[in-house]
């Protein structure tokens, strides 16, 4: 019941704005953020409630969907998945905090679809039933589609289209993916499927997760939705519902699929370390804030799929705790953003520079979050790129490689942008009278910023509490096997 | 020469049908003698209450019949397939009646008269010719025999011609009905020809007898018979290519009779394609299935194709119901028992999400009184957040998303599809969905993303309630996402549905 009540929660309190008439901006807004934390509170006691020991599918619940093809509501929680979770709740917490702090126009509407999603996206990481998951992995899109068409930037409409149209082309090969794989099995359980050496199978649910990460080179909508989504949406989008897909890798592909992902391992693998270059030599390049964050975002998940399709115990606990990193610090980075834009009314870099005389907070909370993204040792994001390159470095050394270039070009285009927004002379567009952080974003980022410190502190919170599970235990064996 | 035998006729099987031309026949005589501004509601009540009756009848005989007879010398059939579509059928016209309701009614004064009815005139008529469509459609889909389905076919259609044209002061609306009266009389005259050759070569009309016949018939004639047959009836489907009236035709008859049309009408002649094809041609399946796959494609890309570059809103969705034509083939062509509960799944979703956005156009139509494009659905959803929420649904629901039960209607058409060993055809239906996206999208993007157009108020003020419009797209919401999350007995109900058919494979 719990799972579901962590489902069920956000998408309730999503009717409620939607159906009550709320009087103020500020009433709709303060309900909205009582039910994102009510959320991370659930989480909280499901957090107590998992057992990490046993590992297995845990607060399981099942209700028949229908009959026929043998389709269920099955949900639950992995120890794995339970970061995910926590990801999302925690993430959403900020998001609504910030677009109440920041006025959204349409209040009711602007928090119910925050709400929707982050409902949708928690199903998406407990579904436990084929279908169920692709229903939520579609779900997800709904939310998106208008929270960016509404409320985004002066390009949102091409940019909007393209994000649909890509990750429906990706998610509409799994449905077929998922058909071919549930009759095979007689069920559409994901707990009960038998693996499988089609690699077409394999192909379409690869397809869904590579444009959902994304995986160069299907990141053709990144770009423009990063920049075009309000900051709040772009930190959801980049710091959460990306992690589907490094969950439906987790939980679906490698599970499933073992011999298509060992046949297809190093086209994966060479697709994420090129990415990852190419990524991070285009966040280098990239003239503005948001494109910046939305390629080194590029670049890390592809850096997450490096250690996925790794396939060993490090590589797979580096992506994990990579994927909760780089949530953290995507989110936080474009919620700083959100408030560079709008003190200064622009994001381009050539138009900032010198926001840091006056505003250390802004600073420190920029470095902070900066430091932590190029992974510098001790920081959490340190602890998972290791692991995820001590995992890859099995399968050669080349890919290692292409993963330590790729942490010195994180480290150049992370102090270009500090470097472009907060020193050299004050830009154009920065009035001298900009204010600093406002205590509510200090309160908004300051506590992804506290979570990231406490994972620098402790990664292996996450690392030794994930993967005591079936996917991970089938996983290695795996790995043995294929030795 | 033999004494005449009066056929023992099964009246109960035949009273949907029945109950409709009944009420027609009232709706029409009562409807002279009673003042104009009674005729309206008088007639609007009948027909509901009608469409109500018959479709009760058909539930009551859905769950009286486990196994199938047939009626009227074996001319007609009494299974639950004809029930399911029966029902299917009411509930549309149901929803229609409360999209016509207040169609006639200008949206500025009375000076600008447009619509299907002008005040009093017409409106007994109107419901007549609606409730005799639906009359033919439920007769239409118990035919056994090719006799009765042609007839059922001409009856539902030249009711359907005369609704199309009923719109007397537009030009478009006369001229839809010409251009319907021809083309569907050319189909018409295809599927006569058919049914011609396949009883020159049998012997026979009714279906399992040309079943059994058609090992020693010629195989030319049987063959070409049942090509002509498939093109007659993917006429009324509108399957491409022979839906070149349809975009013509949704844009020209009024909203209401569109709403009814693109969904019965759809219903029917798919339930009676299935029908045909496995009772009568299970032996030439070889042929029908690779025929209708093929026309299956057709229709995607081309509906898929000109749906996109349409910029009235009508018309975008007559080509998605073109589209949709091809989505609901898929299913039929894998001629499988999974297919079959498919279609019928499909098309319960499909009905619904037809009527109710429809029945938005009719509303936006109503208000600002011209053509419903997109460039004028500007800020629409903004300004009737319920309506505006609803088309989004309904827009959202004909992707395939999760906000109806087109969900899994194509999760089934591609499971039947790919159970048959035919992932082609599934992929094409993935290809299809990924091309309909921006347009479906784009009447989204209209009415939330646009800014509100700048037009002055309508000289009449804001328009007037409309409850049984709301109501109409009430029920479509209803069935649409109650279709997703109660699945499982609509699904049992399909699946007793399509048990009295031996599917080929």
């Amino acid at each position: 019941m719990l799972t579901t009540a962590l489902i069920v929660l956000p998408i309730a309190g999503a009717f409620l704005l939607w159906l009550l008439p709320w009087a103020t901006a500020r009433a709709a807004g303060g309900l909205a953020l009582l039910i994102a934390l009510a959320e991370l509170f659930l989480w909280v006691v499901a957090l107590q409630r998992i057992d990490f020991a046993s590992g297995g599918l845990q607060l399981a619940t099942e209700t028949v969907w229908f009959a026929d093809l043998g389709v269920s509501y099955k949900v639950g929680l992995y120890d794995f998945s339970l970061w995910l979770v926590g990801l999302t709740a925690l993430v959403t917490v900020a998001a609504v905090a910030y677009g109440m702090w920041a006025g959204r126009e349409r209040p009711r509407a602007y928090f119910g679809l925050l709400l929707f999603l982050a409902g949708a996206t928690v199903g998406v990481f407990t579904a436990q039933d084929l279908l169920l998951f692709y229903v939520f992995f579609e779900a997800m899109l709904i939310p998106l589609y208008v929270l960016i068409g509404v409320w985004g930037g002066v390009r949102r409409t091409a940019a909007t289209l393209k994000f649909i149209v890509y990750t429906m082309a990706g998610s509409l090969l799994m449905l077929v993916s998922i058909i071919a794989l549930g009759l095979a099995n007689d069920t559409f359980d994901m707990t009960r499927l038998a693996t499988s050496d089609n690699q077409w199978i394999f192909l379409g649910f690869l397809a869904a997760f590579a444009v959902k990460a994304p995986l160069f080179p299907f990141h053709g909508w990144l770009p423009d939705a990063y920049r075009e989504a309000p900051s709040e949406v772009s930190a959801l989008l980049s710091g959460v519902i990306s992690k589907t897909a490094v969950y439906g890798v987790l939980r679906i592909v490698l599970p499933t699929f073992p011999e298509p992902v060992a046949d297809w391992r190093t086209v994966v693998l060479a697709l994420a370390a090129v990415g990852l270059v190419y990524a991070s030599l285009l966040a280098f390049r990239a003239p503005d804030v948001r494109g910046v964050i939305a390629y080194s975002s590029l670049a890390q998940m592809c850096l997450i799929f490096l250690g996925l399709f790794a396939v060993n115990d490090s590589g797979l606990s580096g992506a994990l705790l990579l994927s909760v990193v780089h949530g953290l610090v995507s989110a936080s980075l474009f919620l700083l953003a959100g408030a560079v834009e709008r003190r200064t009314g622009t994001g381009e870099l050539g138009r900032l520079g010198g926001m840091a005389r006056g505003r250390p907070i802004l600073a420190t909370f920029f470095i902070t979050v900066g430091v932590i993204a190029l992974a510098v040792p001790f920081s959490a994001a340190f602890a998972g790129e290791f692991l995820i390159l001590n995992g890859v470095f099995v399968h050669g050394w080349g890919w290692a490689v292409a993963g330590a270039v790729a942490i010195v070009l994180a480290a150049m285009y992370v102090l270009r942008l500090v470097s472009a927004v907060l020193h050299q002379d004050p830009g154009p567009s920065v009035p001298a009278h900009a204010l600093d952080l406002r205590p509510a974003e200090i309160g908004i980022v300051g506590a992804l910023l506290a979570v990231l410190l406490a994972l620098s502190f402790w990664p292996a919170g996450i690392t030794d509490h994930a993967f005591g599970g079936e996917p991970a235990g089938k996983v290695t064996s795996l790995v043995e096997r294929g030795r | 020469v033999t004494e005449f035998q009066k056929p023992d006729i099964d009246w109960a099987a035949l009273s949907p049908s029945l109950v409709l031309m009944a009420a027609a026949a009232v709706v029409l005589v009562v409807g002279v003698l009673l003042p104009r501004g009674a005729r309206r509601p008088f007639g609007a009540t009948v027909a509901a209450l009608a469409l109500i009756a018959a479709g009760i009848a058909a539930g009551v005989l859905f769950s009286m019949d486990d196994t199938a007879s047939t009626l009227v010398r074996d001319s007609l059939v009494r299974d639950r397939l004809a029930e399911f579509a029966q029902m299917l059928v009411c509930g549309a016209g149901l929803l229609a009646v409360g999209v016509s309701y207040w169609e006639s009614r200008s949206p500025r004064g009375e000076d600008a008269p447009r619509g299907l009815t002008d005040d009093g005139e017409r409106v007994s008529e109107y419901y007549t010719l609606l409730l005799a469509a639906a009359g033919g459609m439920t007769f239409f889909v118990q035919a056994d025999t090719l006799m009765t389905l042609f007839l059922g076919l001409e009856w539902f259609s030249i009711a359907l011609y005369v609704l199309t044209a009923i719109g007397v002061h537009r030009l478009s609306s006369l001229e839809a009905g010409l251009k319907y009266l021809i083309v569907g009389s050319f189909g018409s005259a295809i599927l006569l020809f058919g049914s011609a050759l396949v009883y020159g070569a049998t012997g026979e009309l009714e279906f399992g007898r040309i079943a059994e016949a058609s090992g020693d018939a010629d195989q030319l004639f049987l063959v070409a018979g049942l090509a002509m047959l498939i093109v007659g009836l993917a006429f009324k489907i509108s399957a491409a290519p022979f839906h070149m009236w349809t975009p013509d035709v949704y844009q020209g008859a009024p909203t209401p009779v569109t709403a009814f049309m693109a969904a019965a009408t759809k219903v029917a002649a798919l339930v009676v394609t299935v029908r045909l094809l496995v009772v009568a041609f299970p032996e030439q399946q070889d042929l029908w299935t690779v025929a209708l796959a093929v026309i299956a494609c057709i229709s995607l890309a081309w509906g898929n194709l000109a749906a996109l570059v349409q910029t009235n809103v009508k018309r975008m969705l007559a080509y998605s119901s073109v589209s949709h034509a091809g989505f609901l083939l898929i299913p039929v062509a894998a001629g499988t028992a999974l297919g079959g509960r498919a279609l019928l799944y499909y098309l319960v979703s499909y009905a619904a999400l037809s009527v109710g956005s429809f029945a938005v156009v009719a509303a936006r139509e109503r208000e600002l009184g011209e053509d419903v494009t997109f460039a004028n659905l500007g800020g629409f959803g903004w300004e009737r957040p319920f309506l505006g929420l609803s088309m989004a649904l309904f827009m959202l629901g004909f992707i395939g998303l999760p906000t109806s039960g087109l969900l899994l209607g194509k999760f089934y058409a591609f499971a039947a599809a790919y159970e048959r060993g035919w992932t082609w055809l599934a992929l094409a239906g993935v290809v299809a969905t990924v091309l309909s996206v921006p347009y479906y999208l784009g009447v989204i993007r209209a009415m939330f993303f646009s800014p509100a157009q700048l037009r002055a108020v309508p000289a009449g003020g804001s328009p007037p309630r409309d409850w049984p419009l709301t109501a109409a797209v009430v029920g479509a919401l209803v069935v649409s996402i109650g279709s997703l999350i109660v699945a499982d007995p609509l699904i049992d109900l399909a699946r007793n549905a399509v048990e009295s058919l031996q599917f080929p494979h």
